[in-house]
């Protein structure tokens, strides 16, 4: 692949999606994008990057931007937001909540569902709590190759492996062949869409809990500084952002501020 | 330290086995079958066994139920590592009184997350 190609991939990726390759991620795009050019007949990255410069067909950049976004996500990654979410923001967020019982929890960066899905979980097992309530669970992403697999709810013996309790698996999962679905009443939790996050926000809607993790972390700090931004104010003040542990609002924006001894989550300044 | 006693009649799934448990700093023993296993208990519980299901002269969940017998023998968390990666099977292992359930292949990964779970780590 030439510097020149390198350039053109990457351009499309950040303009499409914000995504910022950088040029120590390189080497990735080779990975990623010769199955796409395969895809569309194309012998190699050099005919790729051809197509594009020639005629620039939509279906092309699109499979392009989605190769190259990451979809690397486990069950209850982390486990700590998890545990913080279930035990020091629910509980209030609930006793506010008690007159409209309502709730909605956006995962930013669904991926293959895996987030969205733990979480529903953690409040299907508190179901007896939330009886009468309305929660709505809105998982978006920008790859639709993954969001197709988050409402299959379809996943590996590996994929389940990493991060659920056997007994969790056993309780919410049934198994197909060599792969486990996720039951019916976990999936029907959680509302799937293909979703920018660099468009408006507004047509969202409101949200009381915000997952956005290590997603950021590909942007550049300006669209990084927008997005958060943005997200504050789609929430109550009483609402919190969920980041990646190697995320942070600090030197980024001031709209947020962390919330004292609980890591990775903030609440509106 | 904690002791771990991997249970398995390959010695190379043990050899495996044995060298992601001492990167997460655990103490290992080995024994290739239940027999094997349950005469090292016997002698001192360790902290955590991780647990093959076939295996000759005693299997994993005869050894399993015949460990929970002994007195202290409850307090091994016992995680098994198996290739029977059905429900039932599952279903027989806990009810039996497995903590936590491998479904082989593994990885040091699945390892590090499946021990973190049971409080090992």
């Amino acid at each position: 692949m030439t510097p020149e190609d390198v350039d053109l991939f990457s351009k499309i990726v950040k303009e499409r999606s914000g995504l910022v390759v950088s040029p120590n991620k390189a080497y990735l795009l080779e990975s990623r994008l010769l199955p796409v050019a395969r895809r569309h007949e194309l012998g190699d990255l050099e005919a790729l990057a051809a197509a594009v410069r020639s005629s620039s067909p939509e279906a092309i950049l699109e499979d392009i931007t989605e190769a190259m976004t990451t979809n690397e996500t486990f069950f209850f990654r982390d486990i700590g937001p998890f545990d913080r979410f279930r035990e020091n923001i629910l509980p209030p967020l609930l006793e506010n909540r008690a007159a409209s019982k309502s709730l909605r929890i956006w995962c930013a960066a669904a991926s293959t569902g895996q987030e969205p899905y733990s979480l529903s979980i953690i409040l299907m097992e508190m179901a007896s709590q939330l009886a009468g309530w309305k929660v709505e669970i809105i998982g978006t992403d920008i790859s639709n190759e993954a969001l197709n697999k988050a409402k299959a709810g379809l996943y590996s013996q590996f994929e389940v492996q990493r991060g659920l309790p056997i007994q969790t698996l056993l309780k919410y999962f049934t198994q197909e062949d060599a792969n486990w679905k996720i039951s019916e009443n976990i999936r029907k939790m959680v509302t799937y869409k293909h979703f920018n996050l660099l468009d408006g926000f507004a047509g969202l809607g409101h949200f009381d809990v915000v997952f956005c993790r290590n997603v950021l972390i590909y942007f550049e700090q300006s669209d990084k500084a927008q997005i958060l931004d943005r997200i504050c104010k789609q929430m109550p003040a009483d609402g919190s952002l969920f980041l990646g542990g190697a995320e942070t609002v600090i030197g980024v924006t001031d709209k947020f501020k962390q919330v004292p001894n609980l890591r990775g989550v903030y609440s509106p300044a | 330290m904690k002791k771990i006693l991997i249970v398995d009649d390959s010695k190379v799934i043990r050899m495996v086995a044995k060298k992601i448990l001492q990167e997460l700093e655990f103490e290992t023993e080995e024994a290739a079958d239940g027999q094997e296993a349950l005469t090292i208990c016997k002698t001192a519980m360790p902290d955590g066994v991780l647990l093959d299901w076939n295996m000759p002269v005693m299997d994993g969940l005869e050894y399993l139920k015949a460990l929970r017998a002994l007195p202290g023998g409850d307090a091994p968390i016992v995680i098994f590592c198996t290739t029977e990666n059905d429900i039932s099977h599952i279903q027989e292992a806990i009810s039996s009184g497995a903590n936590e359930y491998i479904m082989k292949p593994f990885d040091s990964e699945i390892i590090q997350a499946k021990f973190d779970q049971v409080g090992l780590l």
